[in-house]
């Protein structure tokens, strides 16, 4: 390394931080500075790839954990009051001495952070070792490297099954259509195959400069351009970026540049920390802290007027006063003001400082026991409930409102396509979905489909309509004959299903190579693979496909199958059958969304079957068994803001443009030109109104030709677009809009979104648990309507508002009309004891009016009445509007449930946040403090483990409080009778070691185990969980607060009492009082545990021991060690003195009696619900039930006679209400079984076909 | 089997510990539960305080007060701070058997010995009998640490200074002569204190370890003089001394002085007059302070102790009538179970 002065060292190191702020980087190949120093380096200012997770270096740990520490106001309160007790004059007790607590809880968090970094550490020396092809000009191949020496400009190359270092901009692939898969669930959670396309860039004497923007964490988004020497200027966009952290599938090697590296890449800039929230109890508790510093300063300050007082009152100057060095005593006043520093020293326990580490130690345990409920184990994909919000599991307890999604959350999104109309003819495929009919309709149509097992069944179950059938045979016949350039619309609407879609085709054995890629990355990479596991384990169903691939250990080959681009993934593990063909049997899709591939599944029953997809083609066999090929001259993807998607095809017979479309109706209907079609188009829309009404998706399919010169100067347009650095997306979209005009229609489908299992229970439970549920849709109203009843958020008798309008003016009326006629019912004697139910249902753009800050108030007072409300047609900012609208409004604790990328939003907005790990990636779920598999799991989570956390907590932290004050007032007691003078009449180290180790324990073991009621009951009787949100409220405080004093009192003054006028020395009078609060203080916890198990009594019992133990230890060897206390011998003294034991056992049962007697009263003569349930609990489990059963019943009497409010004619719901069937029912389930075994069998009689 | 391995790995244990049903004991608090409790606790403590109570009575007590303030005291004389070297005489009378061992106390009020400042005054090192903390005691000793010539103060510190230094003499008057009342002063300081804690340093003679060394300001003989009649009660072992270094952990207290164990009063103190001989030097009216010699004798539960025989027969009866109440509330409320 030659010398460089420090001047251009500096410039050079300026330059690097303006290169890495700058909007635009310019990248050069790393190439032709081969083997040069690092000052000559292009890229030398971007950081290398090595990533550094931790915190902490070794050396500098020490350091930096503790300025992380004293960040936290408590410890900087107990380190400023250790430091007070160095100054000599307000000194409590050896100077020294006083550090051990906060030096222990302080190293005991040291402890812990150091564990998590070093865990840290290790997780990223393994990944920054792992092996990876670097592009070496020197040795003219690819050379194995480390993760950690790739720098932005390297070439890397990646095999099949790897993950990529780095972020890569995709130069080649060894697929001839340049197409390159990856999967994405290390990131997103994602399983979907991408594809990734290669712009047109040359590998090896790679010369051009590629421009891109800023790092940026956003997944969805890069823009970048390479410029060739020439000046020519090829643009590419988040398709040509391999993303780090992503895994390489069915493409045998990639080559691409890279861009961004290490900590600059995009998934470690989305790689955020845990969240960090604080729940509703902490808030409560950090004010009960303050009365603490209140009461703190309170006491101190009578103990330094009393001993202003005490030394005033003295007539000389007393052999016990101690005179400083120059034998000069302070005045008095100015004594009183050191003592009041000396009195916070010696009181300073009053302020909990172990509350804080004692809290998070229980949240730790409590989300222990949530994670491992099997109850909330999903076994369809392996998933437990995954806590990633560490502390608010005691909100859990506290929700009053929740807002629910409705795709995906309430329901299954797993679709089934249900109906379709064609060309205004309805479909209704009567007998689909109904498995008992399947194998008979099978034979019958003489169409055998198999479907591959490795996909859920559910998915494909279509079973095509006998009318329609015969029309395409018909049609299809017809034009064969004619071959007329006209296309049928029958055929073109099922064509339309087959390709107007992104699903991307996977042959049966490249899944299957992706379980062992998956298991053998599994030992390399744990930490990346074990961060997001496959989420379908229906992969894994097949042992024998897992052994094969045992034989055949994944080898990179490169090329030796590249025949098709999906089948490169060289190795074909053998199958059962034999070889594997290339026939529709072994076709399975995945596609981004489930909708789509339901419609493939719907064109592949009626015979258009999807049998691959590259960026530049569609091949589609009809039933006839053609195969046609469509060449894919642009596809315009589906984005929120237009609701629609287009593919634009070369017909490979007729030759022409041909735009096909599908989208939501209004998004679709308005675009039709031909006016011919207006009977159709208002048929259509009779039909998918009714298809709504039943609760079904819609979709509109159309077609448009595009001429030849229209679609030129269009294409000019796009290109243009794409290659824009700025706008680019306003400016591609505006170019689909362009040419989406003039649309003919060809058609609709309803596909059936099913109702998850146990949704309808969990909604009644939760709403009889006094929680609102709200649902916020997308969808139609009519269709979330129907959703409601059928999952019993609206009942039949249930009045329903119905508010949709399209003015402010109109909304104002609306809203208070319906206020009116609540209050007035409310208002009504007659309905004092009734609770009105009404329902309110609103659609998006009324949603917009109401929440405009005038019309708020009113919104928020009508939904207060409201026990449901429906948002219809609502954006992801809406959703998140009103939970915060609420939630500040009303001041209530809410909760957002959804599945989606567009809950993420609500999500984040509400006071917990639920995602669902279910069909739709996985943004919700990392959005969300808590995931879970299935809505029903909420029941559980709420009532039960809600309840039982914030139980737990709150009484816990009650205790603690209580512990604290109990114990610091004895010292308190006694100065009144030392002048004040913050004399302890407990040893020091016996002070500490009562609160770090005789009664830690069994608090933190109350606030994880106690349980107050059975799960059983918390489930049967949901009313309970209303009725244990109060726990820590201001009363409950203070009469705790109260009861210490009382006890504290009693455990002093009993004694000193007994041990007045005698010869008692200072610790001696000092150690029963240790005795007595010790057992006090356990008793006191042994009221308020509810259930003994027998963790309880070994902790309780334990602490008893070890205080026993360790006071007799160290009173038998400390005999000089600790001046001025001396506890030598002293409890050995005292236990050996009837007296200690007489005076211990009266003290406690005194201080104990008044509490135990409430309880005892409070539980005989007034029993709370909570403590009835108690009782009930202690029946035997079939009583049990029984009771719950007759008390449900008796309570649906109740609700049965309810006041005749008349319901208003609404016009949505004039129809007769359907509710929908597919409520979850034992059949169902046994139906579930059926067809599965009923599909094993067809592809057992398929294959032996085959053969 | 890797299929296995692999639904296991996420699966949740299904043990009753993991999954909240460990069979507990779930004890509710209910009148009808409790009574049989507060009847069997109230008869507990009413017999454990009747025998307190008894135990108590039998425990005789008498307590003199010397302080001399009042004029009429034969103290008062000697109260006066200047007066030097006074000894007072009081006399009393016991009217029957003073039934043995008789503990001799002397006592004192309003006396903070367990004032933070005094407390922390001494130098533990030195006391267990440390050369080097002889020539340079702790700071904590401050300002008893050194005298006005820089010299060491052993035993250092305020605690030590301050000692208690009246004496006593009991003189019982037969037939109008005088007969002194043997003392027994071995043993009346804690074992451990005496053995272990408390150690004079292993020199001899012990004046030697004291060289260089001054007395406490306020003593009037150094450490290894305390009891000129009997050398092995010298230094930090002396009986006296270590009952004050004890300190108190109430400002009224007492502090075992002697016990009569010996000769003719080894069954107590028979009937009649009594003469106490007082060597008046400790003074009191700087802190309010009184001072009083109390003959007491012990029993099992040591010094005369009425309160906590009361408290015990309190409680008891408290638990009884408790029992009646909740019987009474067990009548008039029906309990769910019983539903």
């Amino acid at each position: 390394m030659t010398w460089r002065s420090p001047l251009a060292l500096l410039r050079d190191a300026l330059r690097g931080q303006r290169a890495r702020e700058k909007e635009l980087r310019n990248l050069v190949s790393n190439l032709p500075y081969e083997g040069l120093e690092k000052g000559k380096q292009p890229n030398r200012h971007f950081p290398g790839n090595a990533i550094k997770t931790t915190k902490y270096t070794l050396l500098l740990f020490i350091p930096m954990n503790l300025f992380e520490q004293f960040h936290r106001l408590a410890n900087i309160y107990f380190v400023g009051l250790a430091i007070l007790n160095f100054v000599p004059v307000v000194n409590a007790f050896q100077p020294e001495v006083a550090l051990i607590p906060i030096c222990i809880i302080m190293a005991l968090t040291a402890l812990k952070d150091a564990w998590e970094d070093f865990r840290r550490y290790q997780s990223d020396r393994k990944l920054n070792n792992t092996p990876c092809l670097i592009y070496s000009r020197k040795e003219k191949q690819f050379m194995e490297r480390r993760w950690k020496d790739v720098r932005v400009g390297d070439f890397v190359k990646v095999f099949c099954n790897e993950i990529v270092p780095a972020d890569l901009l995709l130069l080649h692939t060894s697929d001839p259509n340049g197409v390159c898969h990856i999967e994405t669930a290390n990131l997103d959670g994602e399983t979907n195959l991408k594809q990734r396309r290669d712009p047109e860039f040359k590998p090896e004497s790679f010369d051009s400069l590629v421009v891109c923007e800023r790092p940026n964490n956003n997944l969805n988004h890069f823009k970048c351009y390479a410029e060739k020497p020439d000046k020519e200027k090829v643009g590419a966009g988040i398709e040509s970026l391999l993303l780090r952290g992503c895994t390489v599938r069915n493409t045998d090697t990639a080559v691409g540049f890279v861009v961004y590296a290490g900590h600059e890449t995009k998934s470690m800039l989305n790689n955020n920390g845990p969240r960090y929230k604080r729940s509703k109890l902490e808030r409560k508790l950090n004010i009960d802290v303050i009365f603490c510093v209140i009461l703190l300063f309170a006491m101190c300050l009578v103990g330094s007027l009393g001993h202003f007082v005490w030394l005033q009152k003295q007539p000389g100057v007393p052999p016990y006063l101690v005179a400083d060095s120059n034998g000069h005593l302070d005045s008095p006043g100015l004594s009183a003001f050191y003592m009041f520093f000396t009195m916070i020293i010696l009181l300073q326990v009053l302020i909990p400082i172990s509350l804080y580490v004692s809290i998070e130690l229980v949240k730790i345990g409590q989300i222990f026991f949530i994670a491992n409920d099997i109850d909330l184990y999903d076994e369809e994909t392996d998933s437990r409930v995954q806590c990633k919000a560490l502390n608010i599991t005691e909100d859990l307890g506290q929700i009053e409102y929740i807002f629910s999604d409705k795709t995906g959350t309430l329901t299954e999104n797993k679709m089934v396509f249900r109906r379709c109309s064609i060309m205004g003819t309805e479909y209704a495929h009567k007998e689909n979905g109904n498995p008992l009919h399947c194998a008979i309709l099978f034979k019958q149509n003489e169409l055998t489909f198999v479907y591959s097992n490795l996909t859920n069944p559910r998915e494909t179950e279509v079973i095509p309509d006998r009318k329609l059938l015969q029309q395409i045979s018909r049609a299809e016949s017809s034009s064969g004959r004619s071959g007329s350039r006209e296309m049928d619309p029958y055929l073109e609407f099922f064509l339309a299903l087959a390709i107007c879609n992104t699903v991307v085709v996977s042959m049966a054995t490249a899944q299957r190579r992706r379980v062992s890629a998956a298991l053998n990355i599994k030992l390399l990479y744990d930490k990346q693979v074990s961060f997001r596991k496959p989420k379908r384990n229906r992969i894994f169903s097949e042992d024998s496909v897992i052994e094969e691939d045992h034989f055949n250990p994944p080898v990179k080959t490169e090329g030796s199958g590249a025949i098709s681009g999906l089948q490169t993934c060289s190795l074909h593990a053998p199958s059962q059958d034999g070889k594997p063909a290339t026939t529709s049997d072994n076709l399975s899709y995945e596609a981004e969304s489930p909708d789509e591939a339901a419609l493939v599944y719907a064109a592949k029953a009626y015979g258009f079957t999807l049998m691959g997809r590259t960026p530049n083609s569609v091949t589609v066999s009809l039933p006839s068994g053609k195969e046609l090929v469509f060449e894919v001259l642009d596809t315009l993807a589906f984005d929120s803001v237009r609701k629609r998607m287009s593919i634009l095809v070369r017909h490979p017979i007729t030759k022409e443009y041909v735009l096909y479309s599908k989208g939501a109706d209004y998004a679709i209907m308005e675009l039709l030109g031909t006016p011919y079609q207006k009977s159709i188009a208002a048929d259509t829309q009779r039909h998918l109104d009714c298809y709504a009404r039943e609760g079904l998706r819609t979709l509109c399919f159309t077609k448009k030709v595009v001429s030849e010169k229209e679609y030129e100067s269009w294409s000019v347009n796009r290109q243009r677009a794409l290659a824009a650095m700025e706008n680019r997306e306003e400016l591609t979209m505006d170019t689909a809009v362009q040419l989406e005009t003039n649309l003919s229609l060809l058609g609709a489908t309803g596909i059936e979104d099913r109702l998850q299992e146990g949704v309808p229970d969990t909604i009644v439970a939760l709403r009889e648990a006094g929680i609102q549920v709200w649902v916020l849709t997308g969808d139609k109203p009519e269709t979330a309507v129907n959703i409601g009843y059928a999952c019993r958020l609206l009942e039949e008798e249930d009045l329903v508002i119905n508010m949709s309008c399209k003015n402010t003016l109109a909304c104002t009326s609306i809203l208070d009309c319906a206020l009116e006629e609540v209050r007035r019912y409310s208002n009504d004697p007659r309905n004092v004891d009734t609770t009105p139910d009404i329902s309110l249902v609103i659609d998006g753009r009324t949603l917009t009016m109401a929440l405009s800050s005038d019309l708020q108030e009113r919104f928020v007072d009508l939904a207060k009445h409201c026990r449901t409300v429906l948002c219809c047609r609502v954006t992801p900012l809406q959703k998140s509007r009103v939970v915060k609208v609420v939630r500040e409004k009303l001041k209530v604790m809410t909760l957002a449930i959804g599945d989606g990328a567009n809950d993420v939003n609500m999500i984040q907005a509400a006071d917990i946040g639920i995602g669902i790990s279910g069909q739709e990636g996985m943004q919700a779920v990392m959005a969300s403090d808590f995931a879970i598999s299935h809505f029903k799991h909420l029941k559980k989570l709420l009532l039960v483990h809600g309840h039982w956390c914030y139980t737990r907590l709150a009484n816990m932290i009650i205790y603690f409080f209580y512990k604290n004050v109990a114990y610091v007032n004895l010292l308190f007691w006694y100065q009144f009778f030392c002048g004040f003078s913050g004399t302890a009449m407990i040893d020091y180290w016996l002070m500490i070691f009562f609160n770090l180790f005789f009664t830690s324990v069994p608090p933190i073991m109350f606030g994880i185990m106690d349980k107050d009621i059975s799960a059983e009951m918390l489930l049967g009787v949901p009313e309970l969980y209303r009725m244990g949100q109060g726990e820590y409220n201001f009363k409950t405080f203070w009469i705790s607060m109260l009861d210490a004093f009382y006890q504290s009192l009693v455990c002093f003054f009993i004694p000193y009492i007994a041990y007045r006028d005698s010869d008692i020395d200072v610790f001696t009078f000092g150690t029963p009082l240790n005795t007595i609060s010790l057992f006090t203080i356990l008793l006191h916890l042994s009221i308020e545990i509810k259930a003994w198990t027998v963790v309880h009594w070994v902790i309780i019992l334990g602490s008893v021991a070890i205080f026993f133990i360790v006071t007799l230890a160290y009173s038998g060897t400390c005999i000089t060690c600790n001046p001025p206390s001396n506890p030598y011998w002293i409890l050995q003294t005292q236990m050996a003195d009837p007296m200690f034991y007489l005076i211990c056992v009266i003290t406690t049962v005194v201080a104990l009696l008044p509490r135990y007697i409430f309880h005892v009263l409070r539980n005989s003569i007034a029993p709370s619900p909570l403590v009835q349930a108690r009782h009930l609990d202690k029946l035997d489990p079939s009583t049990r039930n029984q009771w719950i059963k007759e008390w449900r019943s008796f309570r649906g009497g109740g609700q049965g006679k309810r006041s005749g409010l008349s319901t208003p004619p609404s016009p949505t719901l004039e129809m007769p209400v359907e509710i929908l069937p597919q409520s979850p029912t034992a059949s169902d389930i046994t139906g579930d079984e059926f067809t599965l075994n009923l599909h094993k069998g067809q592809t057992g009689q398929s294959q032996k076909n085959r053969h | 089997m890797v299929k296995q391995e692999q639904e296991i790995a996420s699966r949740p244990d299904n043990t009753a510990f993991t999954q909240q049903r460990l069979p507990a004991w779930q004890p509710m608090l209910s009148a009808g539960i409790v009574i049989p409790g507060f009847v069997l606790i109230g008869l507990a403590f009413i017999g454990i305080g009747v025998a307190l109570f008894v135990t108590s009575q039998s425990i005789t007590v008498m307590e003199l007060d010397y302080t001399g303030v009042e004029r009429t005291s034969p103290c008062f004389r000697c109260s006066d701070p200047n007066v030097k070297n006074c000894v007072c005489q009081l006399d009393f009378s016991i009217a029957s058997l003073f039934k043995g061992p008789v503990f001799f106390y002397y006592g004192l009020t309003n006396y903070f010995q367990n004032y933070r400042r005094y407390g922390v005054s001494k130098d533990d090192d030195q006391l267990s009998g440390d050369l080097d903390s002889f020539t340079s005691p702790s700071d904590t000793c401050s300002p008893y640490e050194y005298d006005s010539n820089n010299k060491p103060i052993v035993p250092c510190g305020s605690v030590a200074n301050s000692m208690f230094n009246d004496t006593f003499k009991l003189y019982q008057i037969v037939n109008g002569t005088k007969k002194q009342v043997p003392f027994d002063g071995k043993g009346i300081a804690w074992w451990t204190d005496y053995n272990v804690k408390y150690r004079n340093p292993s020199v001899t003679p012990l004046r030697d370890a004291f060289n260089g060394t001054v007395k406490p300001l306020f003593w009037p003989r150094p450490a290894y003089e305390l009891d000129p009649s009997d050398p092995a009660n010298n230094g930090f072992i002396n009986q006296d001394f270590l009952v004050w270094m004890r300190r108190a952990a109430l400002p009224d207290f007492r502090k075992l002085y002697r016990r009569i164990t010996e000769g003719d009063y080894a069954q107590g103190l028979p009937a009649g007059n009594y003469s106490l001989e007082i060597a008046y030097n400790y003074p009191v009216l700087s802190f309010d302070g009184r001072k009083k010699v109390v003959l007491s004798n012990v029993s099992w539960m040591g010094g005369k102790n009425e309160f906590l025989g009361i408290a015990y027969l309190v409680i008891g009866s408290l638990c009884i009538v408790m029992s009646i109440i909740m019987l009474i509330v067990y009548a008039k409320f029906k309990f769910p179970e019983e539903e």
